[in-house]
């Protein structure tokens, strides 16, 4: 798919929490073996939001991050959408707190959407169609998350918070672009792998189900698709990012599509901070924009769950040089960390009924 | 807080917009109705900055109604890069890890939520600078 | 314009206390029965009460009328002032001018709290709006959490101690010990305050005025007429009131009261006196530090040179002037919107020698300091004995 206008990266932030469970700590709390979470799962601590942090918060930092490396006024956004499993409100669009946040409103459209972990890349879509279509000269993406698993349940290992707001432009509007969509395909079916129902606190999943019937089949049909549709091959690319439930899923995937471990490495973050949710493969694109080059082109897949996966090219432009600098990397938010044990971790995340 | 009392001071609080006095051009946060310095009623608005000072601070461990999961919070002066001084919560740091000097910067978070089904009370706190 | 001298005729006080059988007006009607009844004053004519959180706590709004009824005061004018922990001395400073006016001749003030009837935070989030609520409440602090930011400051500039300030609170029980007024009347160490424990850093326990309440009558009237109805009665020499921003944060000096500052100069001007001429002071100390710079700001020492003052004894009887011979906020209790005028009436029972076994010897001259919110009202009120 491709906009009848060319649109670019503008800009791009994200924002990953202070603290940090090791997990060590969930393990000894459980029960459970860590060495299969460290070693097969590739997950060896993930971020916690403390007290005073939900998707809006995060959001709104990432945003601001995005911003500033923009150089844009927050009034040139025509729209905001923040994707995400786990919006403070159910009723209450977190779009209007983060837009009215950065200083964006009124003009702006602004609405949450929910696809599980594709939120984020549901997000971008949206903002390529407003921004390709000409209805808005840049639209802002966000994908964050403050998932929870259930305790003592395999995804209490890699559930983490943080999130990733890409702006979006249009090509020639914007003077200094980042990066230039080449292409995109998004490939869906209901495929029922994970999900939480109204009122429940956490989510359920079919455990093993979740591998090839769900994130495989849907990333690897989205990555193919959007390779041959653009006479692209694996070699092509210099980075390629998907989807992080943890660290197996995507190198046995990009192994498939025929990517090898050095074009992932960069934009592998779960074994530090986690699954991100709806956040994930955006704040994995955002670490490999944080090193990217001109002529660089990043492949990124991401997979929501119920099913479906979002596939994108992207060749990078002269605009990094010029802005990669202007704001915190992924990496600088890796590196602030404060460990905590699992009775704060718990205050936290209120599993103790506070 | 009841809802329209928060709404209302929202670009206050949530994006640190002050007073400027026209005349004499001194900062005012809180706002005023007349300059405190000359008497003017003629503001424009003014983005305070988003770094500054911490030149006091306590660590609160008998809360007040609502905050009783926070304890112990810290509450801070901060003198902002322009000499305006405002009065905000500390966060994302330990209360034993806080220092008069040290280096803050503006976030937004979250401040207070009422109840289950009450409105989220946003505002701007301030963290160690990054 | 002509303004008639004012005498403070009478006054009552109830001990401070958690005073559960007894209801907002029972208090202030003992304290103002025991006022009445010291004198055979024709009429009264007016009733100017203070009270700051009867409305939060006891739902009661509509006070003076409330309290002219209970005494059988109706048809005569009476209203409510309010001023954060200030209203009892707003409401002294109110009748004042009610009387020096010409308007009112036998004025009943005073001011009346029940801070017990508050239930569950209730009172400490009720003693909180003093503050500035959208700006400084709004982020969870309390009236302590913002005096501990002032005290902690105090003690970076000052190169101060925790054990400095407890000093005031030991001496404030000491004075106490001798009050049957006062809620807390008895001793403590410097090891007391030390080991109490933290409220809001660096305020602990024994640095705070307990919560209690309280009820102070004090009867005004012409200078000119008092003779006719007392033969102890004092005048009201210098009185003024004053504010400060009520935001902390927008304070030129955070370590200056100016509220005090202004309203002293303007208090010692119209008397005709300086700081050296008082004898005895009922300052306003909710908290240690609040003590602390009420004695530097209403001109008594130094900024900065409190602790050392105190430690040479120079605010006790024979010293440089008798701070809170009464046991201050501290000790004796701090009924807040009642405080202003347990102040006023204290310095009136030393100068007529009515202070039993906390009597300062030989007081002529005595001055009452009542803060509002945390320095953002001062109201002063400066006595002489009449002869």
């Amino acid at each position: 798919m491709r906009p009848n206008i060319d649109v670019v990266i503008a800009g791009w932030g994200s924002y990953i929490p202070l603290y940090r469970v090791a997990v060590e700590e969930i393990a000894k709390m459980w029960g459970k073996s860590a060495r299969h979470f460290k070693e097969e799962l590739l997950i060896d601590e993930k971020a916690v939001a403390g007290q005073d942090e939900d998707v809006a918060t995060i959001a709104v930092e990432a945003a601001k991050n995005a911003l500033q490396r923009s150089g844009l006024a927050p009034t040139s956004l025509g729209a905001v959408f923040v994707g995400s499993e786990s919006k403070p409100y159910a009723v209450k669009p977190t779009g209007t707190i983060v837009a009215e946040a950065i200083g964006a409103t009124p003009r702006i459209l602004a609405a949450d959407m929910e696809f599980a972990c594709k939120a984020g890349t549901e997000t971008l879509q949206c903002c390529i169609g407003l921004v390709g279509s000409g209805m808005i000269n840049y639209g802002m993406a966000i994908g964050a998350d403050t998932a929870q698993g259930a305790p003592a349940d395999s995804l209490e290992f890699s559930a983490g918070c943080g999130g990733t707001a890409l702006i979006v432009g249009r090509k020639g509007y914007e003077k200094e672009p980042v990066a230039t969509l080449e292409g995109s395909v998004s490939y869906v079916t209901d495929t029922p792998d994970f999900w939480r129902r109204p009122k429940r606190e956490y989510p359920s999943h079919a455990e093993a189900f979740t591998g090839e019937p769900a994130y495989f089949a849907h990333v690897l049909s989205a990555g193919k698709i959007l390779m041959e549709e653009l006479s692209l091959k694996p070699s092509d690319f210099k980075y390629a990012v998907l989807h992080q439930p943890n660290g197996k899923f995507p190198i046995k995937a990009a192994r498939m599509l025929g990517f090898n471990k050095e074009q992932v490495d960069s934009g592998l973050l779960v074994p530090y901070i986690g699954n991100l949710y709806a956040g994930s493969s955006v704040t994995g694109l955002s670490a490999v924009l944080d090193i990217a080059k001109p002529g660089d082109r990043i492949f990124m897949a991401s997979f929501g769950s119920g099913a479906g996966s979002d596939a994108f090219s992207f060749v990078v432009n002269d605009g990094i040089d010029v802005k990669r600098d202007r704001s915190l990397t992924v990496r600088n938010y890796i590196k602030r960390k404060r460990n905590i044990d699992y009775a704060i971790y718990s205050k936290f995340r209120r599993k103790i009924v506070v | 807080m009841s809802v329209p009392r928060y709404w209302r001071e929202m670009p206050e609080r949530t994006r640190l917009e002050a007073a400027k006095c026209n005349r004499c051009g001194i900062i005012l946060f809180p706002p005023r109705g007349k300059c405190m310095n000359c008497g003017s009623e003629s503001f424009v608005q003014y983005a305070l900055p988003r770094r500054g000072k911490l030149i006091t601070f306590t660590i609160v461990r008998s809360p007040t109604k609502g905050f009783e999961k926070q304890v112990p919070y810290v509450l801070g002066m901060v003198e902002l890069e322009d000499g305006t001084k405002i009065t905000v919560p500390l966060t994302d740091v330990f209360p034993e890890d806080v220092s008069i000097g040290m280096n803050v910067e503006a976030v937004f978070r979250k401040v207070f939520e009422d109840g289950e089904s009450g409105i989220i009370e946003y505002a701007i706190k301030f963290r160690p600078t990054l | 314009m002509i303004m008639r001298k004012v005498a403070v005729l009478s006054t009552g006080l109830t001990k401070v206390d958690k005073h559960w059988r007894k209801s907002l007006r029972e208090l202030y009607g003992e304290a103002a029965k025991a006022a009445i009844n010291q004198t055979k004053v024709p009429q009264l004519d007016a009733l100017i009460i203070g009270n700051m959180c009867a409305s939060d706590l006891s739902d009661q709004n509509n006070i003076g009328a409330l309290l002219a009824d209970y005494l059988g005061m109706t048809p005569s004018m009476a209203y409510r002032i309010e001023a954060a922990c200030g209203s009892g001395g707003a409401a002294v400073l109110g009748a004042y001018t009610a009387v020096a006016s010409g308007m009112y001749d036998f004025v009943m003030t005073g001011g009346v709290e029940k801070l017990t009837d508050g239930v569950g935070g209730n009172t400490t989030y009720s003693l909180g709006k003093a503050a500035d609520a959208e700006f400084e409440l709004f982020y969870g602090s309390s009236f302590v959490s913002l005096n501990a930011m002032i005290m902690n400051h105090y003690m970076h500039v000052y190169h101060t101690s925790r054990e400095d300030f407890a000093d005031l609170a030991v001496l404030m029980h000491k004075n106490g010990a001798r009050n049957p007024y006062a809620q807390l009347p008895f001793p403590i160490t410097r090891d007391t305050v030390m080991n109490s424990d933290m409220i809001s850093d660096p305020i602990s326990l024994y640095d705070c005025a307990p919560v209690g309440d309280g009820a102070a009558a004090l009867l005004l009237c012409p200078l000119e007429d008092a003779p006719k109805y007392s033969d102890t009665f004092v005048e009201i020499v210098g009185i003024a009131g004053a504010t400060d921003t009520i935001n902390i944060s927008s304070r030129t000096d955070l370590l200056t009261l100016n509220s005090t500052v202004v309203a002293a100069d303007r208090a010692y001007k119209m008397a005709k006196l300086t700081p050296k001429d008082i004898d005895v002071a009922e300052i306003h100390d909710t908290f240690t530090i609040t003590g602390a710079l009420s004695v530097e700001d209403l001109g008594f020492c130094e900024k900065g040179k409190f602790h050392k003052m105190l430690a040479n004894g120079a605010f006790e009887a024979g010293g440089i002037v008798a701070i809170n011979p009464s046991g201050g906020l501290k000790s004796r209790g701090h009924p807040v919107g009642a405080t202003g005028a347990y102040q006023v009436a204290e310095i009136a029972m030393q100068l007529c020698n009515k202070a039993d076994k906390w009597q300062v010897p030989d007081a002529e001259v005595g001055l009452a300091q009542n803060i509002g919110g945390s320095g953002s009202s001062t109201y002063i009120t400066i006595l002489r004995r009449a002869r």
